[in-house]
């Protein structure tokens, strides 16, 4: 088995690594038991065209695309406007997919009871969003910038900024779930999730852009970021390492 | 042009405030409780240990009748959904399509679940009959207690077969 308790917690980049995560990333100790250990069943090209789900449009109601916005009063943190568009890997828009995100409060704490990180929680912040996409494939949400927090990976592991993104797309191999880091984060280099990706180039990806056109003033600062649901890929377990 | 897809990362141990958390609850009935083909498919996800994954989610997809659901996995890594058997498409055998989401998992995986009354359809099956016995049981669900159960398994001796995607 490839996966060594003794690893390093990240990685060297590996630049012929290709595109996608490695599934069995020793460094992120949960892959440990839970990645798949044989190889995947190649199944026919034409099983890869199956159409993923369609949400109608009652899947969203009024306030979800604004996080800050779901309660009595306002979160405390950085208000951020968060814009992006949904793409195919030709560059053509995908239109009125669902985007769902969700994500820790500016404290770095999630409402969810597994979460005992001692910050506080927000009593007006619930950290969880969605939306369609529009004709052009863009989204757009209004949140609050989400802190770090500890986890219990390894000695002083701390996870850089994230918002979670889960995406569908026209069809069923184009589902996406993943997370939107933000630029010039210094935990990168200690993140072992994050290095899954072992690529740099396909790391960056993930990292969203200060946007100052779209940034309001005297109101929220933007950060930009464009996702990419592409068919096929698998990642790579032990015993395969297929593009 | 081709633009490079952008890279997964895991759903991590919180994703049910933003997916399977009420008001979006229920999400696992993919039919009606009270349709007449309605059958209760239950199941638990486990991890190369034999421990229940209670982190996890499952999405459910009948791609012929166009109904989708997804089930978090309990403290005891269980998760259950109500469906009705799909048609089939020609040639092959009723399925639905799986989608196993986890802390641990950077990416998701995919795999299916056929049904234990369509022992003909299921042994004509091209992807089924193209894997052997153990691979094939790990895809077949086990009727117990007028109810459907089918088992996730990540790693080991019984893991599920899970397929490129």
């Amino acid at each position: 088995m490839a996966q060594l308790e003794d690893s390093p917690i990240v990685l060297p980049d590996d630049p012929d690594f290709g595109p996608e995560v490695q599934v069995d990333y020793p460094g992120y100790r949960s892959t440990r038991w839970r990645a798949p250990d044989r190889p995947l069943v190649t199944i026919a090209e034409e099983f890869h065209d199956l159409e993923g789900p369609v949400f109608g449009h009652d899947a969203v109601q009024e306030h979800d695309d604004d996080l800050t916005r779901q309660h009595e009063g306002e979160p405390l943190g950085e208000r951020i406007v968060v814009t992006g568009r949904v793409l195919d890997e030709d560059g053509r828009p995908i239109r009125s997919t669902l985007v769902e995100i969700w994500q820790a409060n500016a404290c770095g704490r999630y409402r969810h009871e597994v979460d005992q990180h001692p910050a506080p929680l927000d009593p007006n912040f619930s950290g969880a969003g969605r939306c369609f996409t529009d004709d052009e494939g863009r989204y757009r949400f209004v949140t609050i910038k989400p802190g770090s927090y500890p986890w219990g990976n390894h000695p002083n592991a701390w996870r850089p900024n994230h918002i979670h993104f889960s995406l569908f797309g026209p069809e069923f191999t184009r589902r996406l779930v993943t997370q939107m880091y933000f630029p010039g984060d210094p935990l990168f280099e200690f993140d072992p999730i994050f290095h899954s990706v072992r690529d740099p180039k396909a790391r960056e990806l993930l990292v969203s852009r200060f946007d100052i056109e779209t940034t309001q003033p005297d109101w929220a600062l933007a950060y930009q970021w464009d996702v990419v649901l592409g068919r096929g890929g698998s990642g790579t377990t032990p015993m395969e390492n297929q593009t | 042009m081709s633009m490079p897809r952008t890279p997964s990362q895991t759903v991590g141990p919180y994703y049910a405030i933003g997916l399977t958390r009420a008001p979006r609850a229920p999400q696992n009935e993919l039919v009606d409780r009270s349709d007449p083909a309605a059958t209760v498919l239950v199941g638990q996800l486990v991890d190369g240990q034999g421990s229940p994954i209670s982190d996890g989610m499952i999405e459910a997809w009948d791609s012929v009748g166009k109904r989708w659901g997804r089930s978090g996995t309990d403290g005891e890594g269980r998760f259950s959904f109500v469906v009705a058997k799909p048609e089939a498409r020609p040639g092959e055998a009723p399925r639905l399509d799986v989608l196993v989401f986890a802390r641990g998992l950077l990416r998701h995986q995919v795999t299916r679940v056929y049904f234990p009354d369509e022992a003909e359809a299921n042994a004509a099956d091209p992807v089924l009959s193209a894997l052997d016995d153990e691979q094939r049981a790990s895809l077949v669900a086990v009727p117990e207690d007028g109810a459907l159960h089918w088992d996730i398994h990540m790693q080991g001796e019984q893991a599920t077969v899970f397929f490129t995607h």
